[in-house]
């Protein structure tokens, strides 16, 4: 779907983008991780063609960019604003029609919006007399008006509350589910873990991580169990940590030492009657700061 | 090119469907004259309101009569300058201008005393009475009888008239010309301020609420700019030719009323020969409509527009420059010095020069330079320049706007993303020269 190659940019002494190489399949979340300042912003500049790159190269489904391709992306920056004076209808139809659809078409799609969005009634509203959340709704129809096959969002639930960013989240998904691509710029890792399929992390200019969520996190895994153990009735080995005690139930944690998880079942069942078992996995969460500080440590 | 023009219809239709452009369009012509209505009205009502002044006449040489007007009466009962004084204070007089014996010469001490400190207008009334009553006295004195000095004063006047190629004559009068002149160029000068003005706040609307970020991922920077640019200035337009139509119209009602009144003054200046003088003051009210009439309309809105738009293009993409180069239009101020000192030079030089003198060097070249000649050449216009002026002009105004617009396209491209840093000269400099 998305295929960037080498892509290189600095500002004067600043290198922003450093040899970057993303591969976007068609039809996922796909997550781009990093702390503030990492680059993110500007590969997602370039992919937009709001700023030239350096070098390398960036094909949109099989195309280099141009200016065709501008059509088929649908861009939610991080920092978002609407013409404060324009009602929401003429707003949406310029957006639509900036993005090379016809008048005609562009109304039935605003109306289309309007309705599945459940804010019919606002047609006619300025964008001032709007509060802030139904603001973020009406830019994230001109995002996705013009039907873009690849939608790209910077931190897309900054600024929704948690009843409207249920709601975005559930037209992502219907998104995705229609075969739109999604390119998800955060640092909010509960949403990578609920949303993304795929995952890279850019730190300090460079891709320091790249995978699928479950390939990162077997790369990742600290190769431990949880247990919980009732009625406990032999001595436990000592490299066995007891977390937490409670009403005769112990919260363990155990090394694996290279067994599988059935091999150390059945031996768990000779200690005690096993209320639950599982593999120790880190959270994004953990993955994405114990990365950052690895990294800045070089 | 489609994109384009999408911008020019949103930045057009999104003033011109504002009620305050119908307001004020309507209302920018009424204006002028009704400020200086209100002006006179209240000239006239505090003349009508105000209570005859009473001036004591203390008058030592015994030569001078004050004859009273309609807002001074002088009277000369007191006996010395003392009592007059003391009448001042006790109000009974506004104020008492005391002649000395003088020498007619060379006439020093004359006086004025009042409570309160008295108008130009008073001393100036009082000083040119006793000017002419001077000079009369002198006159007198020296043999000649005043009176027949009045008889041989004789009024001069002149018709100008220039030579048209097609052997036509036609009557001008510089003072036709002088007014369209400063009209027209005026006009430019408050366009190009006006609208170059909402160029800038405009860029800086969408760059500080990140609308720009949505539009150039959809059409270019340049697009984006110059379809600000030329929307509104389509709305400039409009304006201006909403302007022409009403006085075009108010003043074909205004010429088809005095059409009217003609027959009958003529008529009755063959009837009765001494109406002839009367008729005179008509005369030059004609004279003048014929020298409006003469001055070639077209041609003066047509070179207005032209000016009209490349002066606005030329200053217009600047200002989008400062506007994309700033966060907030407080910052715009340290940029705009370099607009408004050509633009200032050139409403001076209209004033200083132009007008004073349309065919002098300094006329010429102002009005030759792309960021002076909108304003200037306007006010030579209406006297008739050369074609080949006008040309030359008009090809240098163009390629100063083709220059101005890479400038400020280079500065907006870059400016429009760059948010937090306050730019310097040093700083917009480097982004010109950034490929």
């Amino acid at each position: 779907m998305l295929r960037i190659n080498q892509l290189s940019k600095s500002y004067g002494a600043h290198v922003a983008l450093n040899l970057i190489d993303l591969e976007v399949p068609a039809g996922v979340i796909f997550g781009i991780l990093g702390p503030n300042g990492a680059g993110k912003t500007t590969l997602i500049r370039i992919i937009n063609q709001i700023i030239e790159q350096d070098s390398g190269t960036v094909v949109l489904e099989d195309k280099p960019l141009s200016a065709e391709t501008i059509r088929k992306i649908g861009y939610l920056p991080e920092e978002r604003g609407l013409y404060k004076k324009m009602s929401v209808a003429d707003q949406l139809i310029y957006f639509s029609r900036i993005k090379g659809l016809d008048a005609q078409e562009s109304k039935r799609r605003v109306s289309y919006w309007l309705e599945k969005m459940d804010i019919s009634s606002w047609k006619s509203k300025k964008i001032e007399d709007l509060s802030k959340g139904m603001a973020q709704k009406v830019q994230f129809i001109a995002t996705v008006i013009h039907g873009p096959s690849l939608l790209i969002l910077d931190e897309p639930f900054s600024g929704f509350d948690p009843v409207n960013a249920e709601l975005v989240k559930n037209e992502i998904l219907e998104l995705k589910a229609q075969g739109t691509t999604i390119l998800l710029s955060t640092h909010r890792m509960e949403s990578v873990e609920l949303l993304c399929d795929h995952v890279a992390m850019i730190h300090k200019s460079n891709k320091i991580l790249d995978g699928t969520i479950s390939e990162i996190k077997s790369q990742f895994r600290s190769d431990r169990a949880q247990v919980v153990l009732n009625k406990v009735s032999k001595e436990l080995p000592s490299i066995w940590t007891v977390e937490e005690s409670r009403q005769g139930q112990l919260r363990l944690s155990i090394p694996m030492g290279g067994q599988s998880p059935n091999q150390l079942l059945t031996e768990l069942m000779h200690f005690g009657e096993v209320l639950s078992f599982q593999e120790q996995v880190p959270s994004m969460e953990q993955l994405f700061i114990q990365q950052v500080k690895a990294n800045s440590h070089e | 090119m489609n994109k384009v023009f999408l911008v020019i219809q949103r930045e057009y239709l999104s003033r011109v469907k504002k009620k305050s452009f119908l307001i004020a369009t309507l209302l920018t012509p009424l204006i002028f004259p009704a400020i200086m209505g209100v002006f006179v009205w209240i000239a006239a009502e505090e003349m009508k309101n105000q209570e005859l002044r009473v001036i004591e006449v203390v008058d030592e040489t015994g030569l001078f009569f004050m004859e009273s007007s309609e807002q001074y009466a002088f009277s000369s009962s007191a006996k010395s300058v003392e009592e007059a004084k003391t009448w001042v204070k006790e109000e009974k007089r506004y104020g008492v201008l005391y002649l000395p014996s003088l020498d007619l010469k060379d006439p020093q001490g004359i006086q004025f005393y009042g409570l309160e400190n008295p108008s130009i207008s008073l001393i100036g009334y009082l000083e040119s009475a006793l000017k002419r009553k001077i000079e009369n006295q002198r006159l007198f004195n020296e043999g000649i009888d005043p009176e027949i000095l009045q008889e041989i004063k004789t009024e001069v006047s002149i018709q100008s008239l220039t030579l048209q190629d097609s052997g036509e004559e036609v009557l001008t009068d510089a003072s036709v010309n002088y007014g369209l002149g400063f009209l027209s160029g005026i006009l430019i000068y408050l366009f190009i301020f006006l609208y170059g003005n909402q160029i800038m706040q405009g860029v800086i609307e969408e760059k500080s609420s990140r609308i720009v970020e949505i539009l150039v991922s959809s059409l270019k920077p340049f697009q984006l700019m110059m379809g600000k640019i030329v929307g509104i200035g389509a709305v400039g337009l409009t304006q201006f030719l909403i302007w022409v139509i009403l006085i075009f119209v108010l003043s074909s009602f205004v010429l088809s009323f005095l059409g009217m009144q003609m027959p009958q003054q003529q008529a009755l200046e063959m009837a009765n020969p001494e109406a002839m003088a009367m008729a005179q003051n008509q005369g030059d009210l004609t004279s003048m409509l014929q020298v409006i009439h003469g001055i070639d309309f077209v041609s003066l809105i047509v070179s207005f527009i032209l000016y009209f738009l490349g002066g606005y293009l030329l200053y217009g993409a600047l200002f989008a420059a400062v506007g994309a180069a700033v966060d907030s239009p407080s910052d715009a101020q340290q940029f705009m010095f370099p607009i408004t000192i050509p633009l200032i030079v050139a409403y001076l030089g209209l004033f200083v020069f132009v007008l004073q003198d349309p065919n002098s060097t300094t006329s010429f070249w102002l009005s030759i330079i792309p960021f002076t000649s909108p304003i200037a050449m306007m006010g030579r216009i209406s006297y008739g320049v050369p074609f080949w002026e006008l040309a030359l002009s008009l090809g240098l105004l163009a390629v100063g706007f083709l220059f101005t617009t890479q400038v400020a396209a280079k500065i907006y491209r870059i400016g429009i993303l760059s948010h937090g840093t306050k730019p310097s000269y040093k700083l917009l400099w480097k982004w010109i020269r950034s490929k």
